[in-house]
């Protein structure tokens, strides 16, 4: 249960909006509530649905809206590869498809001991620095630019020692 | 070229640029501090004088934005967006992650100007660094009385919080963002009324995007005649672009409204990756309309990208060079699009498919003989007949590459390859 589990996050992401307008704390309980795990398990969408007074369909269709929500496991670690146009120009396609190729799994797919799912997303915000990812993992989402195949492999690597 | 002085990004040139104390020790918050003492109707007046429009895409002139704010509404907010997410943008980043406090100044005093009490910064879900850097730049920002109770000693109260943003390219537009904020899909509502007069939870509410807002704090400060100063008659100012694609250097360069795009891809960004020659620009993000390489001497402003059929949007800068196939650029932009409508009107919700899926087709060599003329009457059903302006923004990559390089369209579908690889994508 996050108010247990997070007594002082709940109550502080609360009080960011007027008492009445509690259906405004929808999308930071759901970031709370998806941070370890990597997604929203049905538990946690009936808690927040109660805390903001909404139905569960509510929370389910705010899940399915929103990209950075999971409604089920995948790898620990989401990889995922920014592939809109500034990016491909740079290469962005070949590069995802060779770490894909590196890990023997097709885009979308997860590595067999379940750390990493490599993905294709929309554009990051990071134009500047293709080819380059963001990892979405229990600590957040760090950015990974100007990234090789190797550079990524390394990173990968080091995350199967640190990741349990 | 002329050397500029930055003013949005001057700050991001210190270590700690993020941190308060850099902030301070380089004069940050003396401006707010002495506009909550002037009179709110002669912050308006600066701004409006300034000619500052708009930086998130749209070019509204900020200062009339700030006087449709009702004066007699007991409760109002300003709301920041920072919802950054169009192919080929990234300037908002830069501010999030390395000038919060610049932000923070523009707020208090947009929101003294207009009489808010409450802020909302709305980052992008994305920005997990911003993020970080925001909450901790706002306590920081409270602890040393530039927010809450009283600030500046000027009776004037002002609290501040961030909103995570979780995905959804269609939050950039004011009141999806506001949807968002509210605890909903993101999806844009009915204009009017505008969120001035019913906004963010049924409040007056000024919304502006971040580098709009991170102007303010240097209008007021130096005053509104040298920020008019800067730029064209109808642009003024210093503004970020970001330049991507096939250029040496990409990056952000804030330079002066009105400055030429080839001065900008040329001089600043390096010139042409491996000296290869330039086939088109997208000058303000994937919803602008391509340029091609004879119109690289455009200035940068708002009127001239008129001018020559496009839009200034976020001076967000796409180089493509002779390598491009342009159907593949189309398709690619497409996609964005087509991936991001809210689904909530049928002519963007299912034409934005539709016309991701002919481009798809043609990319593959497997283009039909009226695929041209499909594709721009489904852009005619779209544009002008959505619910908000991404519909007239969806059409804009495949229409203008048409426009400009049909032939390679026709070249396509006739012998179901690219000139420019020679085989299908």
């Amino acid at each position: 249960m996050l108010a247990e589990k997070y007594p002082n996050e709940v109550k502080k992401i609360l009080a960011k909006y007027p008492p009445e307008r509690k259906q405004s704390a929808v999308m930071p309980l759901l970031h709370l509530a998806q941070l370890e795990a990597g997604f929203v398990d049905r538990h946690a969408v009936v808690e927040i649905a109660g805390i903001c007074g909404i139905t569960e369909t509510d929370v389910a269709e705010i899940i399915g809206f929103y990209t950075l929500y999971h409604d089920a496991p995948e790898g620990k670690l989401r990889l995922q590869v920014c592939t809109d146009i500034s990016c491909a120009l740079r290469g962005a396609d070949e590069f995802l498809a060779k770490v894909c190729e590196r890990l023997g799994i097709q885009p979308g797919g997860t590595t067999p001991d379940g750390l990493v799912t490599v993905e294709a997303v929309m554009c990051l915000a990071a134009c500047d620095k293709a080819p380059m990812f963001q990892v979405q993992g229990p600590d957040g989402i760090a950015y990974h630019e100007n990234m090789t195949v190797d550079k990524t492999m390394e990173f990968i690597e080091t995350a199967r020692k640190e990741v349990k | 070229m002329t050397k500029f002085e930055p003013v949005l990004t001057r700050n991001t040139r210190y270590p700690d640029s993020e941190k308060i104390a850099t902030y301070l020790a380089h004069g940050g918050y003396e401006t707010a501090r002495s506009a909550v003492k002037m009179q709110p109707d002669a912050i308006i007046e600066m701004v409006k004088r300034s000619g500052l429009r708009g930086r998130g895409g749209a070019g509204f002139p900020a200062g009339v934005k700030w006087g449709f704010m009702p004066t007699d509404a007991p409760q109002k907010i300003v709301a920041v967006n920072t919802d950054e997410g169009e192919p080929g943008t990234f300037k908002d980043r830069e501010i999030v992650e390395r000038d919060p406090h610049s932000v923070i100044e523009g707020v208090i005093i947009a929101a003294y100007a207009v009489g808010a009490n409450r802020a909302y910064v709305y980052i992008r879900g994305e920005f997990f660094l911003g993020v970080k850097r925001w909450i901790k730049a706002i306590a920081d920002a409270y602890e040393q009385g530039c927010l809450g109770k009283n600030i500046f000693g000027s009776g004037f109260d002002l609290d501040m919080s961030v909103h995570r943003g979780a995905g959804a390219y269609i939050c950039g537009e004011e009141t999806a963002m506001i949807e968002s904020l509210e605890g909903k899909r993101g999806s844009p509502r009915l204009k009017p009324p505008y969120p001035a007069q019913i906004g963010l939870f049924g409040l007056p509410t000024l919304v502006h995007n971040i580098e709009t807002l991170a102007c303010i704090p240097h209008i007021v400060g130096r005053g509104p005649e040298w920020f008019a100063g800067i730029g064209t008659a109808e642009s003024k100012g210093p503004k970020i672009f970001s330049v991507s694609g096939h250029v040496n250097q990409p990056g952000n360069y804030e330079l002066p409204l009105g400055i030429s795009l080839r001065e900008i891809i040329y001089e600043y960004a390096g010139g042409m990756r491996g000296g290869r020659a330039l086939k088109a620009v997208i000058p303000g993000g994937a919803s602008t309309p391509m340029l091609t390489a004879s119109q690289v001497d455009v200035p940068m402003a708002f009127e001239t990208l008129k001018a020559a059929g496009s839009e200034l949007g976020t001076g967000a800068i796409v180089v493509m060079d002779e390598t491009t196939c342009m159907v593949e650029a189309a398709c690619r932009l497409s996609k964005f699009f087509a991936h991001e409508s809210c689904g909530r009107c049928t002519p963007c919700r299912v034409g934005s498919v539709r016309l991701y899926e002919i481009l798809e087709r043609i990319r593959r060599g497997k283009g039909q003989k009226d695929d041209i003329e499909f594709i721009l009457e489904i852009a005619r059903g779209i544009d002008g007949n959505t619910f908000c302006p991404m519909g007239a923004a969806l059409v804009n990559p495949a229409r203008s590459a048409i426009q400009h390089f049909r032939d390679e369209f026709e070249y396509h579908i006739a012998n179901q390859r690219c000139p420019v690889s020679g085989k299908p994508n």
